[in-house]
């Protein structure tokens, strides 16, 4: 191992030819890492803002919120069911909205709920609203008035809350009767009758058997209760985008083994021979191989630190509408994916090193 | 008992259906601090008796001995460990680390060995100032002249206090002048250790460093090879 840390601090120049393209790959799997992060929170925080441990969802709604629907007699239906704790409607109405700060018209999102829970507190008072802090990076400010839907229905902002957008659009949580306003002023096509909610986010009694109450539940009204993880993939477009983005980024993780591997199998043929020197004067194939994947591993940690620097310096020059999320875990889900790709990659010329023949070293042999 | 002990050792080669003969029936001992020069023509068989009594080769049959051990008998790994210890090599082509200095270079086999790191600086820095490099420690092989990176060659072949030192070609690449005292510095290093050695040569004027020469023709060694000096 000293070897090798010496040829790479003797001979940095060696290894730039691997470094710098898995630095641009590094980058490449990070901001796209980033981007997925932004995405997923933003398409789906309007469901993790509650903190629920299950979303009933109408028969008929085929998983879809903006389908579905419950009225009072099926919230009081719920609340009966045992293990059940608590039981909080919710409705959400997709508008335009003319706010401060903007010249546009905006795409935006009010949301009427019941109860506090999650990130969510107690709802407002009729005509206020909580407003994701997203609105906050568009310029509008704690007493602003946003005119809502066609009706220009005015709500004013009254707090902040984080991370409860859905499908990307800033979101406004109101109490339910102002929800239930704003949508039949601006929605004639899809009135609500007072009472009625499209799911209902219902949170159980602490050590039930979360599923057993979800069975129950809709044993009893012939409903359709997701968990929030099920309700959060039902969003549409979520899980495309998940299994595309995630596609590229582990397509990436594999170029990172070819272009290591690559790049090692290189680097073997050229030393061979001083691998064989090293052969013929005790130095076993073990020792050899676990050089070559230091190497190849110190090779990943410093693009590792070359790209994420980077990939920092992007995110902080990007404009606020890229929805990335600059998160630790995502750094470090690459850092683990650049690692094991790099030792897979390395380990490809480990057959190689085998065969090298330390008779080589003094010419004979055939 | 003798440091080097060949019994009837053949070496047979296949290459395209044809069985190439590269040690026919060959008999040697060397004895503890004895050098003996192997002399013989290009494909005489030199280099493959140097490979099989450094463990780098194995006998298509026939029996090696080094310090009393069997070493036909070895693991792939035995034989490694076996390198590691007992043999120290000087190559024709001098094969030094091209990114360790001439002290590293030294320290390496001490390192393979085991050896603690500071009984392995103090011999490396005793073996660099006998063979006269002790201004040279930190230099590459890059920066060193070819007398320099042999001799550098040579300390690293004594670094591990070997029972056997093989010699291939050490002054080929050398000039008669420098080559002279390559041979001068081998026979003092290696008599000053008690260390045998086999020195692979086409060269006559080096034989004279020697203890003795035995000459290899087709794979066949002298009739007197097996009887020591």
């Amino acid at each position: 191992m000293r070897l090798a840390m010496r040829e790479l601090i003797r001979r940095p120049a060696r290894f730039v030819s691997a470094a710098g393209p898995l630095t641009l790959l590094v980058l490449l799997m990070l901001f796209l890492g980033w981007l997925l992060d932004g995405l997923f929170l933003g398409s789906t925080g309007a469901i993790r803002a509650h903190g629920a441990d299950g979303f009933v969802f109408s028969a008929d709604a085929r998983e879809s919120l903006l389908r579905s629907s419950v009225d009072e007699g099926d919230l009081n239906a719920i609340a009966a069911v045992d293990g059940v704790e608590s039981v909080s409607g919710i409705g959400v109405s997709l508008l335009g909205a003319e706010v401060p700060g903007e010249d546009d018209v905006a795409n935006v999102v009010v949301a009427g709920y019941q109860l506090a829970g999650g990130v969510l507190p107690e709802p407002p008072a009729p005509g206020t609203a909580w407003a994701d802090r997203q609105f906050n990076a568009l310029g509008a400010g704690i007493g602003d008035v946003v005119l809502v839907g066609p009706a220009a229905t005015p709500i004013e902002i009254v707090g902040w809350v984080d991370d409860t957008n859905y499908l990307l659009l800033n979101t406004l949580w109101v109490d339910p009767e102002t929800w239930r306003e704003i949508q039949n002023a601006n929605r004639p096509d899809a009135i609500v009758a007072p009472g009625e909610f499209q799911v209902a986010a219902v949170t159980t009694v602490d050590g039930i058997d979360e599923a057993a109450v979800r069975s129950a539940i809709d044993a009893t009204l012939g409903t359709e209760t997701l968990t929030e993880q099920e309700a959060v993939l039902a969003i549409p477009g979520v899980p495309e985008q998940n299994a595309t983005i995630g596609a590229v980024i582990y397509a990436t993780a594999v170029v990172v083994a070819l272009v290591v591997g690559l790049f090692f199998a290189l680097i073997t043929l050229e030393r061979t021979g001083i691998y064989a020197l090293l052969k013929a004067i005790g130095v076993h194939n073990r020792s050899l191989a676990v050089g070559l994947v230091t190497q190849a591993l110190l090779v990943a940690l410093v693009a590792f630190i070359a790209g994420g620097a980077f990939g920092l310096f992007l995110g902080s020059v990007m404009p606020a509408e890229v929805p990335l999320e600059l998160s630790v875990g995502r750094a470090v889900f690459v850092l683990i994916a650049v690692a094991v790709a790099a030792v897979a990659g390395s380990l490809a010329s480990l057959r190689r090193i085998v065969r090298i023949d330390p008779a080589s070293a003094i010419g004979a042999g055939v | 008992m003798p440091a080097l002990e060949f019994h009837e050792v053949n070496k047979t080669y296949r290459t395209g259906g044809t069985d190439i003969v590269a040690l026919d029936h060959a008999n040697l001992t060397v004895d503890d601090d004895e050098i003996v020069a192997l002399l013989g023509p290009s494909g005489s068989g030199k280099t493959t008796l140097l490979s099989i009594a450094g463990g780098l080769l194995t006998p298509t049959n026939g029996a090696v001995h080094v310090g009393g051990n069997d070493i036909t008998s070895y693991s792939a790994k035995e034989l490694t460990q076996f390198r590691a210890r007992s043999v120290g090599f000087v190559f024709q082509t001098v094969n030094l680390v091209p990114f360790l200095t001439a002290r590293e270079n030294l320290l390496v086999v001490a390192r393979i060995t085991g050896l603690p790191s500071k009984t392995a600086a103090r011999r490396a820095d005793t073996l660099l100032k006998e063979l006269g490099l002790d201004h040279r420690a930190q230099n590459l092989p890059t920066q060193l002249s070819g007398g320099e990176r042999q001799r550098v060659a040579i300390g690293r072949a004594l670094m591990n206090e070997p029972e056997l030192v093989l010699f291939d070609e050490p002054t080929s690449a050398l000039d008669t002048s420098l080559g002279e005292q390559v041979m001068e510095l081998i026979r003092k290093e290696v008599k000053g250790r008690e260390t045998a050695s086999v020195i692979v040569t086409h060269d006559t004027r080096m034989t004279a460093h020697a203890d003795r020469t035995i000459h290899i023709v087709d794979g066949r060694l002298d009739a007197g090879a097996a009887q020591p000096a």
